[in-house]
């Protein structure tokens, strides 16, 4: 059956650098001598560590609790030694730390109590939280935790189910191998999202530079004997990897903004993803391992399958880097990011290290003015306004920027990778992007202040009256009491007293006198009470102390001057 | 001619009256200015603008009897919304007000808290947790960095620390083309 595909606006056709890189099989890699795994790796909160330095861990075991409702566990790649739970930089631009658990270790890489699951027989509530507790998180590159994503809409079910095997940036051929290898497990997975999520088909786009990953993967479908299932091969254009855009050629539906693709009946996910998805329900092995492109500035650009902690530089030193090695990107040329070190760890998002050398990268040609051509406009697959975009973020006018819809940009580089100024325009929208969730959160914590300032205000005005009024109400009291005594009591007395005096004067006499009245009571009822109830043996004792006492007091005062005087 | 007259009349009459039934049916509550200009201030609550909290400050500026150069932690940049906002002239930050700072926490040192809960009183955000002669600590969250508590410590036991980066707060920087050394090397040596 042919099927009608559709296009999506803009993209633009890179050199793609992949052939290389699919020469050599898949290889594994030999153990490091310390694994670091940062607890904080998925978009969410940061994972609780539950091991302790000194600790003994099994391979697969967890290492980290998910935290929060964004969040997914964390597991120790190989069974070793807890080293240290410590902070360690993570593969991020900013070079900063993040908690990090480092094992070391012991070579035998002996696997903990597996928990399998059968999906079939299993409610969805529960398999989503058994995917979470096993780490599994969307390896395309936003690792959005997966179980968040396999909630079927509001009517139960899904019509389309999407699963990405686009993989359109230049040099990554993870998922391409991925294809040609293990197309038959990926495709249980596959089975099992689509199980979870009642999707009616099956989507599997394919760029059509991969021909032997469409071929493999069309293979394990006529295999498996499933309807509804097709490999799709699409046309080769950046970044038809994009969710977006590959569900708006495959289905020809396009998410307007601020809309989900669910709404829409059409979920996406990675082939990565699922063939972890199969790792975890079927082998009970949760995401510990993933596959890593290692290319550009070396001898051999192979794929690995790395254990999640590995130091970026072990794994590089298996493909041969070339001696004017000078940085490491995550990710491709048009959307990696530049590490800040060499011995950072893979992590669940690497899908590629790309080893770069000044003559391979050279730095960019000076930023030039904007010319207005447009260009940016035609190349953006968002349908978006770069240029617009781009004056308003270097204006720092960050109202307006939202306004053009900065946030439906996928930083895709398109725009910079046609600018004919040279200008790093995703480096603008990123600044930009993170300026506003800075004010954003700023704001949040102002209002909270604002809102906890009012409160206490309005608390020590409360307790202010609050008080006021016990007192007063005390007072009054107080007063009617004396009031009824004295009407009957010193009714006499009153008759003696000159008719002259004021009666608040006398009032407030007969309330003095009743305050001293109970302050006395409250002194006799202080006095010690334990000489009350006494043998007659312990009272003679006490007389005779007394008697003594007395005797001692007389001659004492007499004589001598006080001591003070 | 006077028919014209009776219709102007009218006519005046119907919209004065629609007029003043729109000036008490919809009368704005408050100074809606007050509150825009209390939304730019950062709700520190420090007083360091010589006011006693946020508010009081931004009802002194809308009622012209305050400078909008008084608040420290809004810094250079709170003074320029406020100028947009208000269209008046930038003005540096007022030195007597103080100086700005780096975003803190305060950080009570637990050993030598006497729990006196005099600090307790002094936040203006219910942020310090505590009862008299116990231990008291800081809800960092809730911490304004506004100092107001350091004063009335008797022991000395608090100190402000600047609150470090991480990951989640972490900002790409303005993009910016580094001048290469060789290139400034030439520029000096043409000068």
């Amino acid at each position: 059956m042919l099927r009608k595909l559709f296009k999506f606006h803009g993209g633009v056709k890179p050199q793609t650098n992949k052939e290389r890189s699919t020469t050599a099989p898949i290889a594994a890699v030999p153990l490091p001598d310390r694994l670091v795994i940062p607890l904080h790796q998925a978009v969410g909160g940061h994972p609780r560590p539950l091991v302790q330095p000194g600790d003994r861990v099994f391979k697969g075991q967890r290492i980290g609790g998910a935290d929060g409702n964004l969040s997914s566990a964390v597991h120790a790649s190989t069974s070793g030694l807890v080293r240290d739970v410590a902070p360690a930089v993570m593969p991020h631009t900013s070079g900063l730390t993040t908690l990090s658990v480092i094992i070391e270790p012991d070579g035998e890489d002996r696997w903990g109590e597996l928990d399998k699951v059968n999906y079939r027989s299993t409610p969805p509530d529960e398999l989503r939280d058994f995917l979470r507790d096993a780490g599994v998180v969307g390896l395309g590159g936003a690792v959005f935790p997966s179980y968040l994503k396999l909630k079927p809409g509001k009517e139960g079910k899904l019509k389309t189910l999407v699963i990405n095997g686009a993989e359109c940036e230049p040099f990554i051929t993870c998922d391409d191998m991925l294809m040609r290898e293990r197309a038959g497990d990926m495709l249980k997975g596959i089975l099992a999202m689509r199980h979870m999520l009642q999707a009616e088909e099956v989507l599997i786009g394919i760029e059509d530079n991969k021909p032997q990953a469409v071929a493999a993967v069309q293979a394990a479908i006529a295999a498996s004997g499933q309807s509804g299932i097709e490999a799709v091969a699409i046309p080769t254009r950046y970044p038809a990897g994009g969710a977006k855009q590959l569900i708006r050629v495959l289905t020809g539906i396009e998410v307007p903004h601020g809309r989900r693709s669910t709404d829409f009946g059409v979920q996406c996910f990675n082939v990565g993803t699922a063939f972890s998805i199969y790792e975890a329900l079927e082998l009970g092995r949760p995401l510990i391992s993933r596959l890593v492109t290692v290319a550009g500035n070396v001898d051999a650009p192979r794929n690995y399958d790395v254990l999640i902690g590995t130091p970026m530089d072990h794994l590089v030193r298996l493909a041969g880097p070339r001696a004017d090695t000078d940085r490491y990107i995550m990710g491709g040329p048009m959307m990696g990011v530049r590490l800040p070190a060499f011995d950072v760890p893979v992590v669940k998002a690497t899908n590629c290290i790309l080893v770069g050398s000044e003559a391979m990268f050279p730095a960019p040609a000076p930023e030039m003015p904007c010319i207005r051509c447009g260009e940016c406009a035609k190349a953006c697959p968002a349908d978006l306004a770069p240029f617009e975009l781009y004056w308003f973020s270097r204006s720092k006018n960050f109202g307006k920027a939202q306004e053009y819809h900065l946030f439906d940009c996928i930083e895709c580089g398109c725009c910079s990778f046609v600018c004919p100024s040279h200008i790093p325009l995703v480096d603008y929208y990123r600044f930009s992007k993170s300026e506003i969730w800075a004010r954003e959160r700023e704001k949040e914590a102002a209002d909270a202040a604002r809102d906890r300032f009012e409160f206490k205000n309005h608390r020590q005005e409360r307790e202010k009256l609050e008080k006021a009024e016990k007192l007063a109400a005390k007072a009054a009291a107080t007063r009617e009491k004396v009031a009824a005594d004295g009407a009957t009591a010193p009714a006499a007395g009153s008759d003696a007293a000159p008719a002259a005096k004021p009666a608040p004067d006398a009032a407030k006499r007969a309330l003095i006198e009743a305050a001293m009245e109970k302050a006395r009571q409250q002194k006799a009822q202080a006095a010690p009470r334990n000489t009350e109830q006494l043998s007659p043996d312990v009272q003679a004792e006490i007389a005779d102390i007394e008697a003594r006492r007395e005797i001692v007091a007389k001659p004492a005062a007499s004589p001598l001057p006080p001591q003070d005087a | 001619m006077f028919t014209a007259l009776f219709v102007m009349t009218g006519i005046a009459l119907v919209l004065g009256a629609g007029l003043g039934f729109a000036a008490i049916k919809f009368k704005v509550e408050g100074d809606p200015l007050v509150d825009k200009i209390d939304a730019i201030l950062p709700q520190t609550q420090c007083g360091q603008c010589g006011f006693p909290g946020c508010r009081p400050y931004a009802t002194a500026i809308a009622g012209g009897e305050a400078e909008i150069n008084q608040c420290p932690p809004g810094g250079e940049e709170g003074i320029r919304k406020l100028a947009d906002l208000l269209g008046r002239e930038f003005k540096p930050l007022s030195e007597e007000h103080g100086v700005e700072k780096p975003k803190s926490v305060a950080i009570i040192d637990e050993n030598t808290c006497i729990g006196c809960t005099l600090c307790i009183q002094a936040c203006p955000v219910d942020a310090i947790v505590g009862a008299a002669k116990q231990m008291h600590t800081i809800v960092a969250a809730e911490c304004t960095g506004c100092e107001l508590c350091l004063a009335p410590c008797p022991v000395d036991c608090i100190t402000m620390e600047p609150i470090a980066e991480t990951v989640d707060t972490w900002k790409w920087r303005y993009p910016v083309f580094q001048i290469a050394p060789a290139a400034l090397g030439t520029a000096r040596q043409e000068a």
